[in-house]
């Protein structure tokens, strides 16, 4: 069974690493990701926010609904926690 | 029940390191903007001295302190503070969490306005990220009976 | 980026991950899972992503190392497969 394992993770690995061959070369600036959307951040972003750091006004004004849900899904993990493991004192 | 620690060091260097810690976590949450961090981060590291007051000075001194009530209430706060803010951008006629609809209420102009939503919702992560963590680590360590284990 | 900081950091990594799952010892498995996300969040900081490696430093290494230890409390020391 450990061995048919040790196939399937190396074959999964075989297969990233050939598809890994297709992906733009790091920090490409032809690639589509820096084409398109970042120019208009990085122009924009000071301007319309004064925020300096950039990962900061992306994170909470231009994808502040997503970033919501993620504390609401922090907030329901430590619900969920004590609904499952605390036990009421005697 | 996690007992104090009857060695003298840990509680020392505990009690010399919290306020250090917590200082450098609110610096985290409150300068999200001009430097690396943010809600997130900045709540892992108040969560964190949490932890230490606990390992050193045990778990009864630390709900003292940091009582569970206390938790429960800080924990949804955060949740609360956020979503307040989206409304509050939606009552004063623009959309959900567009920040610069608040310089009516703020004294600021609409792009400053923008950096001060990001704050009130950075402070709000960072509410709900320390109380969530705390009460996990609490309720893993005890395996949920807070009277024992440890 | 530095290609042989790079090479070094993710032979590393690589080293610390396969110990983490052969070591039979829970406790050190969760100290060289420490270990691994320190050296993610080194290899976050070369490539330039300083936001990311603040996170992996605050939560990966430092607050679920604290609560890997806090689970292991709960159970055995010692891993049976």
């Amino acid at each position: 069974m450990k061995f048919i394992a040790l196939i399937a993770t190396l074959m999964t690995g075989a297969l990233l690493m050939y598809a890994e061959a297709d992906f733009p070369v790091w920090g490409d600036p032809d690639s589509p990701a820096s084409l398109h959307l970042s120019p208009r951040y990085i122009e924009k972003a000071m301007e319309e926010t004064s925020v300096p750091n950039m990962v900061t006004a992306v994170l909470a004004d231009y994808r502040g609904y997503d970033t919501m849900f993620e504390t609401a899904v922090i907030f329901s993990a430590g619900i969920a926690v004590v609904m499952l493991i605390r036990r009421p004192r005697q | 029940m996690i007992q104090r620690t009857a060695n003298i060091i840990p509680r020392t260097i505990a009690r010399i390191l919290i306020p250090a810690i917590q200082v450098f976590g609110l610096y985290v949450i409150a300068h999200g903007h001009g430097s690396p961090g943010g809600g997130f981060q900045g709540g892992c590291i108040l969560a964190a001295s949490f932890i230490l007051m606990t390992i050193a000075y045990g778990l009864e001194d630390t709900k003292r302190r940091f009582t569970e009530n206390m938790n429960n209430i800080l924990s949804s706060l955060g949740v609360f503070i956020y979503a307040l803010t989206g409304w509050m951008c939606l009552l004063l006629g623009a959309n959900f969490l567009d920040y610069s609809a608040l310089s009516a209420i703020l004294p600021a102009d609409p792009v400053k306005a923008r950096y001060l939503g990001m704050f009130i919702i950075e402070v709000g992560v960072g509410i709900t990220v320390m109380a969530v963590m705390v009460s996990l680590f609490i309720d893993l360590v005890t395996g949920g009976k807070h009277g024992e284990g440890l | 980026m530095i290609w042989q900081l790079d090479i070094i950091l993710l032979l590393l990594v690589v080293i610390c991950a396969a110990a983490a799952i052969t070591v039979k010892n829970l406790f050190s498995a969760t100290v060289l899972f420490g270990a691994f996300s320190f050296l993610m969040c080194m290899l976050w900081t070369e490539m330039g992503a300083v936001d990311v490696a603040f996170t992996e430093a605050a939560v990966g290494a430092g607050v679920s190392t604290a609560f890997f230890i806090a689970a292991i409390f709960q159970t055995s020391r010692r891993s049976r497969d």
